[in-house]
């Protein structure tokens, strides 16, 4: 047979387009061309698909190859399509057989071997999608991908090995290159309990994690915000396994493990990242950014003023809608970001403004202008701000509580909360609108009495109302009662923070 | 210089054997080694109203795979000029013509050949 073809898939984001990979042999001098719109580096497949064919024992025959990827307006890009390519091209030489009913991706080495690709997984995820069910992977890849349900999935690490599963005579090899060992280290377990003194900080970060509240914490260098929020996950629920694998997709794509992991991602960006790196970007194809890979879990951003501004700002949207779009020349790439937003930041640039012991050297202007960089409408975003003091003398012998125990109460408001949003389509007391929680949602008037007397005062605004109901709401759902009481509310204004200015 | 001459014996081994191929084939042939100031034709042949123009590549082994391989992008463009610079020469105008490749594996003592026709 002359003519073959089989698939692989183009992706774009984390959706994709299904690719036909056509090959046909014609009577004429030995050539090998592709056509399809590949990009730079597909282009160079061709010369690493001649040489693993012929280094395994699987001659490419002596005539002119010409291998299509169709749709030809889809742009395609990368080194994922050389297995899909090699494959067609044997079957048009009647080297395999029954290779159309197969999606194949991975990259080849010049011996043949399979190499890992990024992006398996929302590979796999887009494809089913689009109704297709078999596929063979890079063995690498093999434990990302068998996290898809429902479909057939072979992993090989050599395309020998593909070649005979389809049917060739060739004898299997195994590949020459030493395999990266897999298992990796047990990310070390952070706890509450390391940290002394900080009982009330620690209360306000199961407050956050349990309505799923932004949060910003105030203090002096050396106060504990950067321990308080790398513990953070430790008290978080586990992901459900849906969860996990909307996370790892976006992982693989931007090449980190993509393995199955249930603890929630926590990512620290420095301060110097840039708006493309935290939003996402990329020349002519969008890659996700930190918000993306920080999906169901943690961004922290410590020394949050020293950001650049425009990095900053971009985070509004994102905050506000659960994902991101990006643009280019290409298209419109849509990566998801639901992440939980934590932000440490120093009172003024010298960070002792606060400190009783230590003696603040800036000028008012500068103070005013350093927490003047987390703007308005970023911070009207974030629900819970507080202010970490430094650990007095008397307390520096008091633990906190064990993550462990903190995890069990965060589970317990979480389940309580949930029960009260079934019918909603919010699962977490942080990401109710302000309508839906005015018409809804509004306790009793006795218990939201003194908020009434403040927001007439003009000492809060209405977006600073709904901020408190949200965290009073949580509290409510720590203590497992329906609705908040007057203590509540009050503990709401407090974690709100408006004495911070 | 034993080397150049084994090789140059293969070559005219290969192109007597093409020759005699496309006798088999029915073919007339015209020309052997035709040459000019701007190189060589290896076969020219007749095939009922068409001329044939032909490329032999002769190979020891398949070490470096086949002969075809060999014949690079330029050599089709020379031998396009080659054709018409034959063709004025005889002044020969509005003729058929086609330039085929044929190639010669030597193997072991065993002959295998090839014949693509119409390679641009």
């Amino acid at each position: 047979m002359a003519l073959a073809s089989t698939k692989a898939i183009a992706l774009f984001g984390l959706g994709g387009t299904l690719i036909d990979v056509e090959a046909d042999i014609s009577s004429n001098l030995p050539n090998f061309i592709l056509v399809g719109l590949p990009d730079a580096s597909l282009s160079e497949s061709t010369d690493r698909v001649r040489s693993a064919c012929s280094n395994s024992g699987l001659p490419m025959p002596g005539r002119r190859i010409t291998v299509n990827l169709s749709p030809a307006s889809v742009p395609k890009r990368g080194s994922s399509f050389d297995l899909a390519i090699a494959v067609a091209v044997l079957a048009a030489a009647g080297q395999v057989s029954n290779v159309e009913s197969w999606l194949h991706v991975g990259e080849l080495a010049l011996d043949g071997t399979i190499k890992r690709v990024n992006g398996v997984l929302p590979s796999l995820l887009a494809a089913k999608q689009l109704g297709w069910n078999r596929f063979i992977v890079p063995l690498e890849n093999l434990a990302e991908a068998s996290s898809v349900q429902g479909v057939e999935i072979k992993g090989f690490d050599h395309l020998t090995q593909v070649a005979a599963f389809h049917g060739s005579q060739v004898e299997p090899r195994v590949s020459t290159f030493s395999q990266a060992s897999i298992s990796k280290p047990n990310r070390k377990q952070l706890c509450y309990s390391d940290v002394l003194g900080q009982q009330e900080a620690i209360d306000a970060l199961v407050v956050a994690a349990t309505g799923g509240h932004h949060m910003l914490m105030v203090g002096s260098p050396g106060a504990g915000k950067t321990m308080l929020a790398e513990r953070l996950p430790s008290i978080l629920p586990e992901l459900t396994l849906e969860q996990a694998i909307e996370t790892a997709a976006v992982e693989s794509l931007s090449g980190l493990s993509g393995a199955i992991s249930t603890t929630p991602p926590f990512r620290a960006p420095h301060h110097n990242a840039s708006a493309s790196a935290l939003i996402g970007g990329g020349l002519a194809i969008p890659r996700p950014g930190l918000i993306s890979l920080a999906h169901n879990g943690v961004l922290f951003l410590d020394e949050a003023p020293e950001f650049q501004q425009p990095a900053l700002e971009s985070l509004r949207q994102p905050l506000e809608s659960g994902e991101v779009f990006i643009s280019r020349a290409a298209g419109v790439a849509r990566f998801p970001a639901r992440f939980q937003l934590l932000m440490a930041a120093n009172p003024c640039p010298c960070g002792f403004a606060w400190d009783s012991t230590k003696e603040c050297r800036c000028t008012a202007q500068a103070k005013v202008r350093y927490l003047q960089k987390l703007s308005g409408p970023l911070i009207d975003r974030v629900d819970i701000s507080l202010r970490i003091n430094p650990v007095p003398k008397a307390l520096q012998n008091v633990r906190g509580e064990p993550s462990s125990l903190l995890a069990e109460r965060v589970m317990a408001g979480r389940e309580n909360g949930r029960r009260r949003l079934q019918n909603t389509p919010w699962n977490l007391n942080g990401q109710i609108p302000g309508s839906y929680l005015r018409r809804h949602l509004r306790p009793s008037e006795k218990s939201v009495a003194q908020l009434d007397a403040a927001l007439e005062r003009g000492l809060i605004s209405m977006r600073g109302y709904d901020r408190c109901l949200r965290i009073a709401y949580t509290l409510a759902d720590l203590d497992q009662v329906a609705a908040p009481s007057a203590t509540h509310v009050a503990r709401a204004i407090y974690l709100r923070g408006a004495h911070l200015g | 210089m034993t080397t150049p001459t084994r090789r140059h014996i293969l070559g005219i081994y290969g192109e007597r054997l093409a020759a005699e191929y496309l006798i088999s084939l029915g073919y007339e042939i015209l020309e052997r080694n035709w040459r000019c100031r701007i190189g060589e034709i290896d076969l020219i042949a007749r095939d009922r109203d068409r001329w044939v123009f032909v490329e032999v590549k002769t190979r020891n082994g398949a070490g470096y795979g086949s002969g075809f391989e060999a014949i690079t992008e330029e050599k089709i463009a020379r031998l396009r000029r080659l054709v018409g610079e034959w063709c004025r020469l005889r002044q020969l105008a509005g003729i058929q013509v086609r330039i085929d490749a044929i190639a010669v594996m030597v193997d072991h003592g065993k002959v295998k050949l090839e014949h693509l026709k119409q390679v641009f």
